[in-house]
């Protein structure tokens, strides 16, 4: 057992805030090593971790590699597309097959919401979600929120707007598990059609009027909407989604404040976000990337060292 | 454990509560049986000296139950069910008659693959009743054969999961099936409405992250369906109601008469989307699971005679494809184990008796298909399932005698058991014999 409360990190809605907390100021421990001239420490030295990656992903596969690698951990990775289990494998015989070359740490991504919990089920190792599809994407949620603790030196009373898709986004309900918990102001703002059932039950507010919010917010953290969705029935098109929640250049200018910008990525410039506000000097959009190898790394030393706090 | 064991030669059933469902009447009595047949029913406690006892002492001896909805997935996945597994859970679960859907691969969507079922089952210890297809390979497009299959032993037609999309359809197989006297019976579900749902929206599927499937997605196809059969004086069950606005909907219909009945799933009576919170693959099913207010009115509308009978919607799976994931694993749970237990545990927590419970699964569902209603008739092959309304059981895989395993009631407590059914010279339970 590592020096969280619990054995894996799997989702944000039951994490306790002492824990968030820890992980965040174990993250900026790591921020440092990142800063050095030898960026790697041997904390997790002779440990093994298998990156699963059953769909698609450049960036969360990358940072995991180099928060890993970072800690001298020996790292393999596996990918597959989803489409092999439906050539007849299960989840649970690939992961076995996997977990029979006896490893320290799985982290897994996975388009199947819940999939993570089942992994739990059919491996001993310490689990780590990388994002199970709809469901949580703690690990991104946890390096926004250090994103945002970095600029603000606090979480507690801190409005943050999520803009966009929520209904189809990988990162939203964890930041709002995660938020709530450390006593932020959430507003969800998007096309009220792709604002899930009962959202507002967790705590947060809702918005149609993305003006409004940007009055309102200190951060806005936007989604990326997915262009596959455009003109199929669910956004009528770019124009109407840029004009009615897009975070243009015209409409900050308009509102005269300083406002923290973020985007888990990838980004679409020009629909959701234009290139000026994403280049510009209130996002903190690159902040967040390297903030995410640090608090990925923060994650695996908590669950996986034998750290002092165990010894002691 | 339960086993199936013969009874030749004489068999009395001592001294129980035999209760008539038909006529809703309970007389205290004995049954003697001889090489499966029905030779006395009465007060004469005479034991032949040659007859095993079976003491039924605080039992209720009544007609063994019918389940109008199955799936025994034969022929095509043998690996899930058979006829002959499915009859050895039907027995362990008090059921002596099941009528088993279409949707076998091939499909039953003809009077050759009728006759299959109706040969294969003919030396299985249950009756066995196939309902046919409505349209060509579920397809929803062509009318299958339903007139050769009734002649062939369908007892009535579907399209099973697949729902009748195009109205038409539907009007033609309600208006053709009056000249057979079946009853139609349509998955009430907009495909579109559902969309990619797996569990009922609510803000648990938003937590869960899981696409939803809206509640109107049913009622808004059973008003289509009862609208239509309104107009065509068409007879037409609806399967596995699931939720409250369904309910007032079919209410609404039966109180202008038109012809409809409903049947209810036992998991749906007794379980919650509450189910799904460790993402259970056992508890998906469609429809799913709804919420708390859902059930409540589910019960209510058994109660008042809004919906008519419980029948099992019993959908083996492999433990292979229950393991995959919550998205990719099937829709079904088995039911016929443990339709009973919670059906009765449900409903007399809710004011119902015991013998209301029985009545919802042989008089209710025997009327829907137009089936005999007789009981323990002397010089007729024994029928009958012996319950004891008072015991508690935990379920658990012991009980269940299906290929399938995939239940989500495992651990669950139930008040009533069933202790022994009997079908003609076929026993199945634990013999109490004395």
């Amino acid at each position: 057992m590592g020096s969280l409360s619990r054995k894996h990190f799997l989702g944000l809605k039951e994490t306790p805030a002492d824990d968030i907390k820890k992980i965040i100021d174990t993250g900026f421990m790591f921020r440092e090593v990142l800063d050095r001239p030898v960026k790697k420490v041997p904390s997790l030295t002779g440990m093994n971790i298998v990156n699963l990656f059953f769909e698609n992903s450049t960036r969360t596969r990358m940072s995991f590699e180099l928060a890993e690698k970072r800690l001298s951990a020996d790292v393999i990775n596996f990918s597959a597309s989803s489409s092999s289990l439906k050539k007849g494998e299960t989840l649970k015989d690939t992961v076995q097959n996997i977990h029979a070359m006896k490893m320290d740490a799985v982290v897994m991504r996975h388009s199947a919401p819940g999939s993570i919990l089942q992994l739990t089920k059919f491996v001993d190792a310490i689990v780590i979600n990388a994002g199970d599809g709809t469901h949580e994407h703690p690990t991104q949620a946890m390096l926004d929120m250090m994103s945002i603790h970095e600029k603000f030196g606090k979480l507690k009373g801190i409005k943050v707007a999520i803009v966009g898709d929520i209904c189809h986004s990988r990162v939203a309900l964890s930041n709002i598990y995660g938020l709530i918990t450390m006593g932020a102001e959430v507003t969800l703002c998007g096309p009220p059609h792709l604002l899930p059932v009962g959202i507002e039950e967790l705590g947060v507010n809702i918005s149609y009027n993305i003006d409004e919010v940007i009055e309102w917010a200190d951060v806005l953290n936007i989604l990326r909407i997915q262009r596959e969705r455009m003109g199929i029935g669910i956004i009528p098109s770019v124009r109407e989604y840029r004009s009615s929640f897009g975070i243009t250049q015209e409409r900050i200018n308009q509102h005269q404040k300083e406002i923290v910008i973020m985007h888990p990525g990838p980004m679409n410039r020009g629909v959701e976000i234009d290139s000026t506000i994403a280049d510009g000097e209130q996002a903190i959009i690159l902040d967040q990337v390297l903030n995410g190898v640090a608090v990925r790394m923060s994650i695996l030393y908590l669950l996986l060292s034998q750290g002092e706090e165990k010894e002691a | 454990m339960k086993k199936e064991f013969q009874m030749n030669g004489k068999w009395l059933l001592a001294n129980g509560n035999i209760y008539n469902p038909f006529l809703d009447e309970t007389q205290q009595g004995s049954i003697l049986l001889e090489d499966g047949i029905v030779k006395y029913l009465g007060k004469d406690n005479n034991i032949p000296k040659d007859a095993n006892v079976i003491d039924c002492d605080s039992k209720m001896i009544t007609v063994g139950f019918m389940d109008l909805h199955a799936h025994f997935r034969e022929p095509g996945r043998e690996d899930k069910e058979t006829l002959e597994t499915g009859s050895l859970a039907a027995l362990a679960g008090g059921f002596t008659k099941v009528c088993v859907m279409p949707n076998t691969n091939p499909p039953l969507d003809s009077p050759e693959s009728i006759r299959f079922i109706v040969e294969k089952a003919s030396n299985l210890p249950i009756d066995i009743y196939p309902i046919g297809a409505i349209t060509n390979g579920q397809k929803g497009q062509n009318l299958s054969e339903i007139s050769e299959m009734i002649n062939a032993g369908a007892v009535a037609i579907s399209d099973d999961g697949v729902p009748v999309k195009n109205g038409q359809i539907l009007r033609y197989a309600l208006e053709y099936s009056k000249m057979c006297g079946i009853t139609v019976i349509n998955h009430s579900e907009d495909e579109d409405i559902r969309a990619d749902g797996v569990m009922n929206e609510s803000s648990m599927s938003t937590n869960l992250g899981l696409p939803g499937n809206p509640d109107y997605a049913e009622s808004v196809m059973i008003f289509r369906d009862l609208s239509i059969a309104e107009f065509v004086d068409g007879k037409i069950h609806i399967p596995h109601v699931s939720t409250a606005k369904s309910v007032e909907v079919i209410k609404y219909f039966k109180d202008k008469g038109v012809n409809v009945t409903a049947e209810v799933s036992p998991h749906h009576l007794g379980l919650t989307e509450n189910r799904l919170s460790e993402f259970d693959t056992n508890a998906k099913v469609a429809p799913p699971l709804r919420s708390e207010k859902d059930r409540l009115a589910l019960i209510q509308g058994l109660k008042d005679g809004i919906i008519d009978c419980v029948a099992t919607d019993h959908a083996p799976h492999t433990i292979e494809e229950k393991e995959a994931d919550f998205i990719q694993a099937p829709f079904g749970m088995i039911g016929l184990e443990s339709a009973f237990g919670i059906t009765h545990t449900v409903m007399t927590n809710n004011g119902a008796s015991t013998e209301d419970v029985v009545r919802w699964l042989t008089d209710a569902p025997m009327k829907i298909m137009n089936f005999k209603l007789k009981a323990f008739e002397t010089g007729k092959k024994a029928d009958i399932t012996i319950i004891d309304p008072q015991e508690k059981w935990i379920f658990s895989k012991e009980h269940v005698h299906s290929r399938s395993k995939n239940s989500p009631m495992y651990n669950m407590e139930f008040t009533g058991r069933v202790i022994t059914t009997i079908s003609g010279n076929i026993g199945f339970g634990e013999i109490i014999s004395s």
